[in-house]
């Protein structure tokens, strides 16, 4: 599988479009594949502060609840309010209209800790 | 969902090869691997209501039991009374300990005269197993259980358009097959039990047959479907249709810990037909009332019920979820639940608390999902 190179990813299968100092964050076309039917998304509050690798929401599949890990620390500036009627976004446009929330970064240099995407190709493959 | 699989391998159905061809995702079930779901599980569950659904569900157990003394040893065994059964009919049933717990729920089938077959769920396969042989050897009754689930398969196409498929592939009359009836007969070939039975609430059927010629039966409904606009299902679907049908599932509602009373199932219970396993019991349970019950509640508030999530009416715990979903055919967010039986009442107000935070919920009637008439 690839993935959109201008995004950054990590581990727990979220990915990051940095614009200066915000970025939008959202779950990987994997994650979603893996979790199946999205069919709830808990968004974080607007204003709320994000740490690295710290929860921030939780989505559900029909059989799963499962975490949102941020993979950048930062401040809550936007959600995607369209989720809460149209959680099938996240499996249907993972990278695109289901994004999730839009921050504005503490750290851009946590960026660095994260994949690019033939990396978190690779991992997995 | 169940039970936690023993240890050592998973155990593969005869159809193991078939579901991979698909693309099935499989996950650890009461010990065999089992597909979960093929595409999606909204998807499939869709299509069991609206057209068909072909399900693998040989992991499940068969078990013979025949003899003169047969119909009096599963009186004595069973909470139902088989013995009202005539060839061909099946009844649904539970098997009890002493203090009225569940080992589990089950459909018994009679076949013959003195030749009857209890299809349980396989995580309580062994437990049913010994139950009905220390209770064969404690009773002196002329009869012998034989456990044929290694060898059985069974596929079961279910949906509004079930009859229709299969009367394509077989001989068999089956408009002359009611709900909860059965006929043996040759299906695409195959020597097969056809019965009118399922966990869907949908009509359909569950065909039994030697394992060896699974695929055969598997393959030949399925390309028959494809007219019928049938999917391969897997227990994702299986779990959110039955639960929309308000039927209770073991591990979750049903447990050695609840009796048959406090889920709705009095009426399966038979304290007339004299001695049986757990029937002081049981007898005692009708004369007091239950002191739970199984309800039936609607979220109204944007959170989805899961099993084990606990249940409060004024703030207080009172209860748990036993199991919870989103509806696929509804869209509202359901749940089953074990409460004070003086708490219940259709309208009444709980909430369920999920993730530390109290959602208002409903109860509402049981089941949630009644199909339309014919």
């Amino acid at each position: 599988m690839s993935y959109p190179d201008d995004l950054r990813y990590s581990k727990e299968h979220e990915w990051v479009r940095a614009e200066d100092s915000h970025a939008t964050i959202g779950i990987t076309s994997f994650a979603s594949d893996e979790l199946g039917d999205i069919v709830f998304v808990e968004l974080p509050e607007v204003g709320s502060s994000l740490a690295q690798f710290g929860t921030f929401g939780v989505v559900e599949s029909v059989k799963a609840v499962s975490d949102l890990y941020a993979p950048i620390s930062g401040t809550v500036a936007e959600v995607n309010e369209a989720l809460r009627d149209a959680p099938e976004l996240l499996n249907s446009d993972p990278f695109g209209q289901g994004w999730i929330a839009r921050v504005e970064l503490s750290d851009p240099s946590e960026l660095d800790a994260l994949m690019d995407a033939a990396g978190y190709a690779a991992e997995t493959a | 969902m169940s039970e936690a699989p023993p240890a050592g391998p998973l155990l593969h159905t005869p159809l193991h090869d078939a579901h991979r061809e698909l693309g099935a995702r499989l996950v650890p079930f009461a010990g065999y691997e089992m597909p979960v779901q093929y595409s999606s599980i909204i998807d499939e569950h869709r299509t069991v209501r609206t057209t068909v659904g072909l399900f693998d569900l040989s992991h499940m157990g068969e078990i013979e039991v025949r003899g003169d003394e047969a119909v009096a040893f599963l009186r004595y065994a069973l909470v139902s009374d088989p013995g009202a059964l005539v060839i061909g009919q099946a009844q649904y049933s539970m098997a009890c300990q002493e203090d009225g717990g569940i080992i589990d729920d089950l459909i018994c089938y009679r076949l013959e005269d003195d030749r009857f077959w209890i299809v349980c769920n396989a995580s309580n396969r062994a437990a049913v197993v010994s139950h009905l042989e220390a209770l064969l050897a404690r009773g002196d009754f002329g009869a012998s259980i034989e456990d044929r689930s290694d060898r059985t398969a069974l596929v079961a196409p279910q949906g509004p358009n079930a009859a229709a498929l299969l009367a394509e592939l077989t001989d068999v009359d089956l408009a002359a097959i009611g709900n909860y009836r059965s006929a043996s007969g040759i299906v695409a070939g195959v020597q097969c039990l056809v019965a009118r039975t399922g966990y869907t609430g949908e009509d359909g059927f569950e065909l039994f047959c030697d394992a060896r010629r699974a695929r055969a039966v598997w393959d030949a409904v399925a390309t028959a479907g494809e007219a019928h606009g049938l999917k391969p299902c897997g227990l994702g679907s299986r779990d959110t249709l039955r639960l929309e049908a308000g039927m209770p599932l073991y591990g979750n509602e049903l447990t050695r810990d609840t009796n048959p009373f406090e889920v709705n199932l009095g009426r399966v219970v038979k304290l007339e037909k004299g001695e049986f396993s757990g029937r002081a019991a049981l007898q005692s349970v009708q004369q007091t009332g239950p002191a739970r019950k199984l309800i039936g509640l609607e979220m109204r508030e944007n959170a989805i019920p899961r099993a084990g999530y606990p249940v409060q009416a004024d703030g207080r715990t009172v209860g748990h979820v036993t199991s919870g979903t989103l509806s696929p055919t509804l869209g509202t967010k359901i749940a089953m639940a074990l409460v004070p039986a003086e708490l219940a009442g259709i309208g009444n107000a709980f909430e369920v608390v999920v993730r530390e935070r109290p959602y208002r919920a409903e109860q509402v009637k049981l089941p949630f999902y009644k199909r339309p008439p014919d």
